[in-house]
C-alpha cells in the first residue's frame, strides 16, 4: 500500500468536516498533496504528537469525527500516548499508523522496531482493543467505515511502501493554526 | 462588631480571602474562573493535593500523561478545537520539553499555561534534581518565554489569573514556576 493512495480515500469519504491530524514529514505532505482542507491540521515538528493533539481536538469536540495520521517511527516516541487514549476512550477518534518500518525522509533508515515491533498489537496491549492491520486498500476503507461509528477509539495499522510524500507542505505555522480553527468553526477569519 | 472586622473595601476583602486560601485553592479557583477545563499532568508530590481536588471536582477533565510533551500536544489539539487547557508537571519535566515548546507551542501560537512545580532549590536532596533546575530559566529566556516564579502567596492569584488571561490574548505560552517558597516544596524525610 501507499501513503499518498490511502491518505487520498480516507479525504475522499469525508462528508462531515472531519478534522484530519497529519504527524511530522511525509505523513503530512500526503495530508497536504490529498486535498488542502480547512479541517486539516499539519505538524511541522513536534514528532510523535499527531495522536496527543487529535485527542485535544476530539476532547474538545466529542461530536466531531477526529482522524489522526501517524508513521510508525513517530509512533515509537510516544508509546505512552496509546495508553491515555485508552483510558480516556474517546469514540470519535480515529488513528492511523503509515508503517514502512523507516524513517524514510531522513534517508529511510529502519526504525528500531521495524524487525520485531507489531504496532497494532502494541496498541491492543495498550489498552485499544479495536486495533486492526487493514490488509489492502478495500479492508482500509472498511476499517475507516466501521472506525466511523465505533463507540471506542479506532486504530488502523497499514504497512505501506518507502515512497516518499508526493506534496510539501507550506511551512506557515500560523496560518495552518488560524485555518485550521477556522475549519473546526472556533474562529471568523477576520 | 468591630470595624477592623469588617471590609472596607473589595481591595481588603481580597486579601482577607487570599490569606484563607491556599496555593493550589487559588490555581483551582483561577482555572475555573478563566474556563480552563482540560488539565493533564505528570504529577509531582506537591502537586498532589491539588490534582486530588481537580480530579474530585467534575468541572475539569483531568488525567495523567506518560510524558510532559504529550500533555502539551493534548492541550495544543484541544485550545484549537475551542476548549482551555493547563499542565501540571514538574522541573524534570519541563526539561523534556525544549523540542516541542520550539516546534509547536510558540511558532503555532498556543496560549500553553504550565504550572511547573519547583524541584532542585531551596534545601533540594538530589542531585540530578538541582542541575535539571538550571537548565528551566536559561531555557524560557532563549525562547523569550513569560515566566514567572511565584514566591508568596498575597502575590499568587494576581499572577496567575493576569498570566492565564496574557496568554489567552496574546497566544503565548506561559510558564508559572511554584517555588517551594510557595508550596513547602519537596524535603529529605527519608
Amino acid at each position: 500500500m501507499n501513503r499518498f493512495d490511502l491518505t487520498s480515500r480516507l479525504i475522499a469519504k469525508l462528508k462531515n468536516e472531519e478534522a484530519v491530524v497529519g504527524g511530522i514529514g511525509n505523513t503530512n505532505f500526503d495530508l497536504w498533496a490529498a486535498g488542502r482542507r480547512p479541517q486539516n491540521f499539519y505538524m511541522l515538528g513536534s514528532m510523535g504528537l499527531a495522536f496527543p493533539i487529535a485527542l485535544g481536538v476530539a476532547l474538545a469536540q466529542p461530536n466531531r469525527r477526529v482522524f489522526a495520521l501517524e508513521g510508525d517511527g513517530s509512533l515509537l516516541m510516544q508509546l505512552g500516548s496509546l495508553s491515555t487514549i485508552a483510558t480516556l476512550a474517546p469514540k470519535n477518534l480515529t488513528m492511523v499508523v503509515m508503517d514502512n518500518g523507516v524513517y524514510q525522509i531522513t534517508g529511510a533508515q529502519p526504525t528500531p522496531g521495524a524487525t520485531v515491533a507489531d504496532i497494532v498489537a502494541i496498541a491492543a496491549a495498550s489498552g485499544l482493543g479495536n486495533s486492526a492491520w487493514a490488509a489492502d486498500e478495500e479492508d482500509f476503507e472498511r476499517l475507516i467505515e466501521l472506525s466511523m461509528s465505533a463507540s471506542a477509539p479506532t486504530l488502523i495499522g497499514v504497512r505501506i511502501d518507502e515512497k516518499p510524500g508526493v506534496g510539501t507542505t507550506r511551512r506557515d505555522p500560523v496560518q495552518i493554526r488560524e485555518r485550521f480553527m477556522h475549519g473546526l468553526g472556533v474562529r471568523e477569519p477576520l | 462588631m468591630a470595624v477592623a472586622e469588617v471590609p472596607t473595601s473589595p481591595q481588603a476583602a481580597q486579601d482577607n480571602s487570599a490569606q484563607q486560601q491556599t496555593w493550589h485553592g487559588i490555581v483551582l479557583q483561577s482555572l475555573k474562573r478563566n474556563e480552563i477545563s482540560l488539565v493533564p499532568y505528570v504529577p509531582d508530590r506537591v502537586l498532589t493535593t491539588l490534582i486530588k481536588n481537580l480530579h474530585a471536582d467534575p468541572f475539569f477533565t483531568t488525567f495523567p500523561t506518560a510524558r510532559e510533551e504529550e500533555a502539551v500536544g493534548i492541550v495544543t489539539g484541544a485550545w484549537m478545537g475551542g476548549r482551555r487547557g493547563a499542565v501540571l508537571m514538574q522541573t524534570s519535566g519541563f526539561a523534556t520539553l525544549a523540542t516541542v515548546l520550539a516546534s509547536l507551542a510558540i511558532p503555532y501560537q498556543i496560549p500553553l499555561i504550565m504550572f511547573v512545580s519547583e524541584r532542585g532549590t531551596l534545601g533540594e536532596f538530589n542531585y540530578g534534581q538541582s542541575l535539571v533546575c538550571r537548565t528551566m530559566r536559561p531555557v524560557l529566556d532563549s525562547l523569550a518565554m513569560e515566566h514567572h516564579t511565584a514566591t508568596r502567596l498575597d502575590e499568587f492569584e494576581f499572577i496567575v489569573d493576569r498570566s492565564i488571561k496574557q496568554a489567552i490574548t496574546t497566544q503565548a505560552p506561559v510558564a508559572l514556576i511554584l517555588s517551594p517558597l510557595l508550596t513547602g516544596g519537596k524535603v529529605f524525610d527519608k
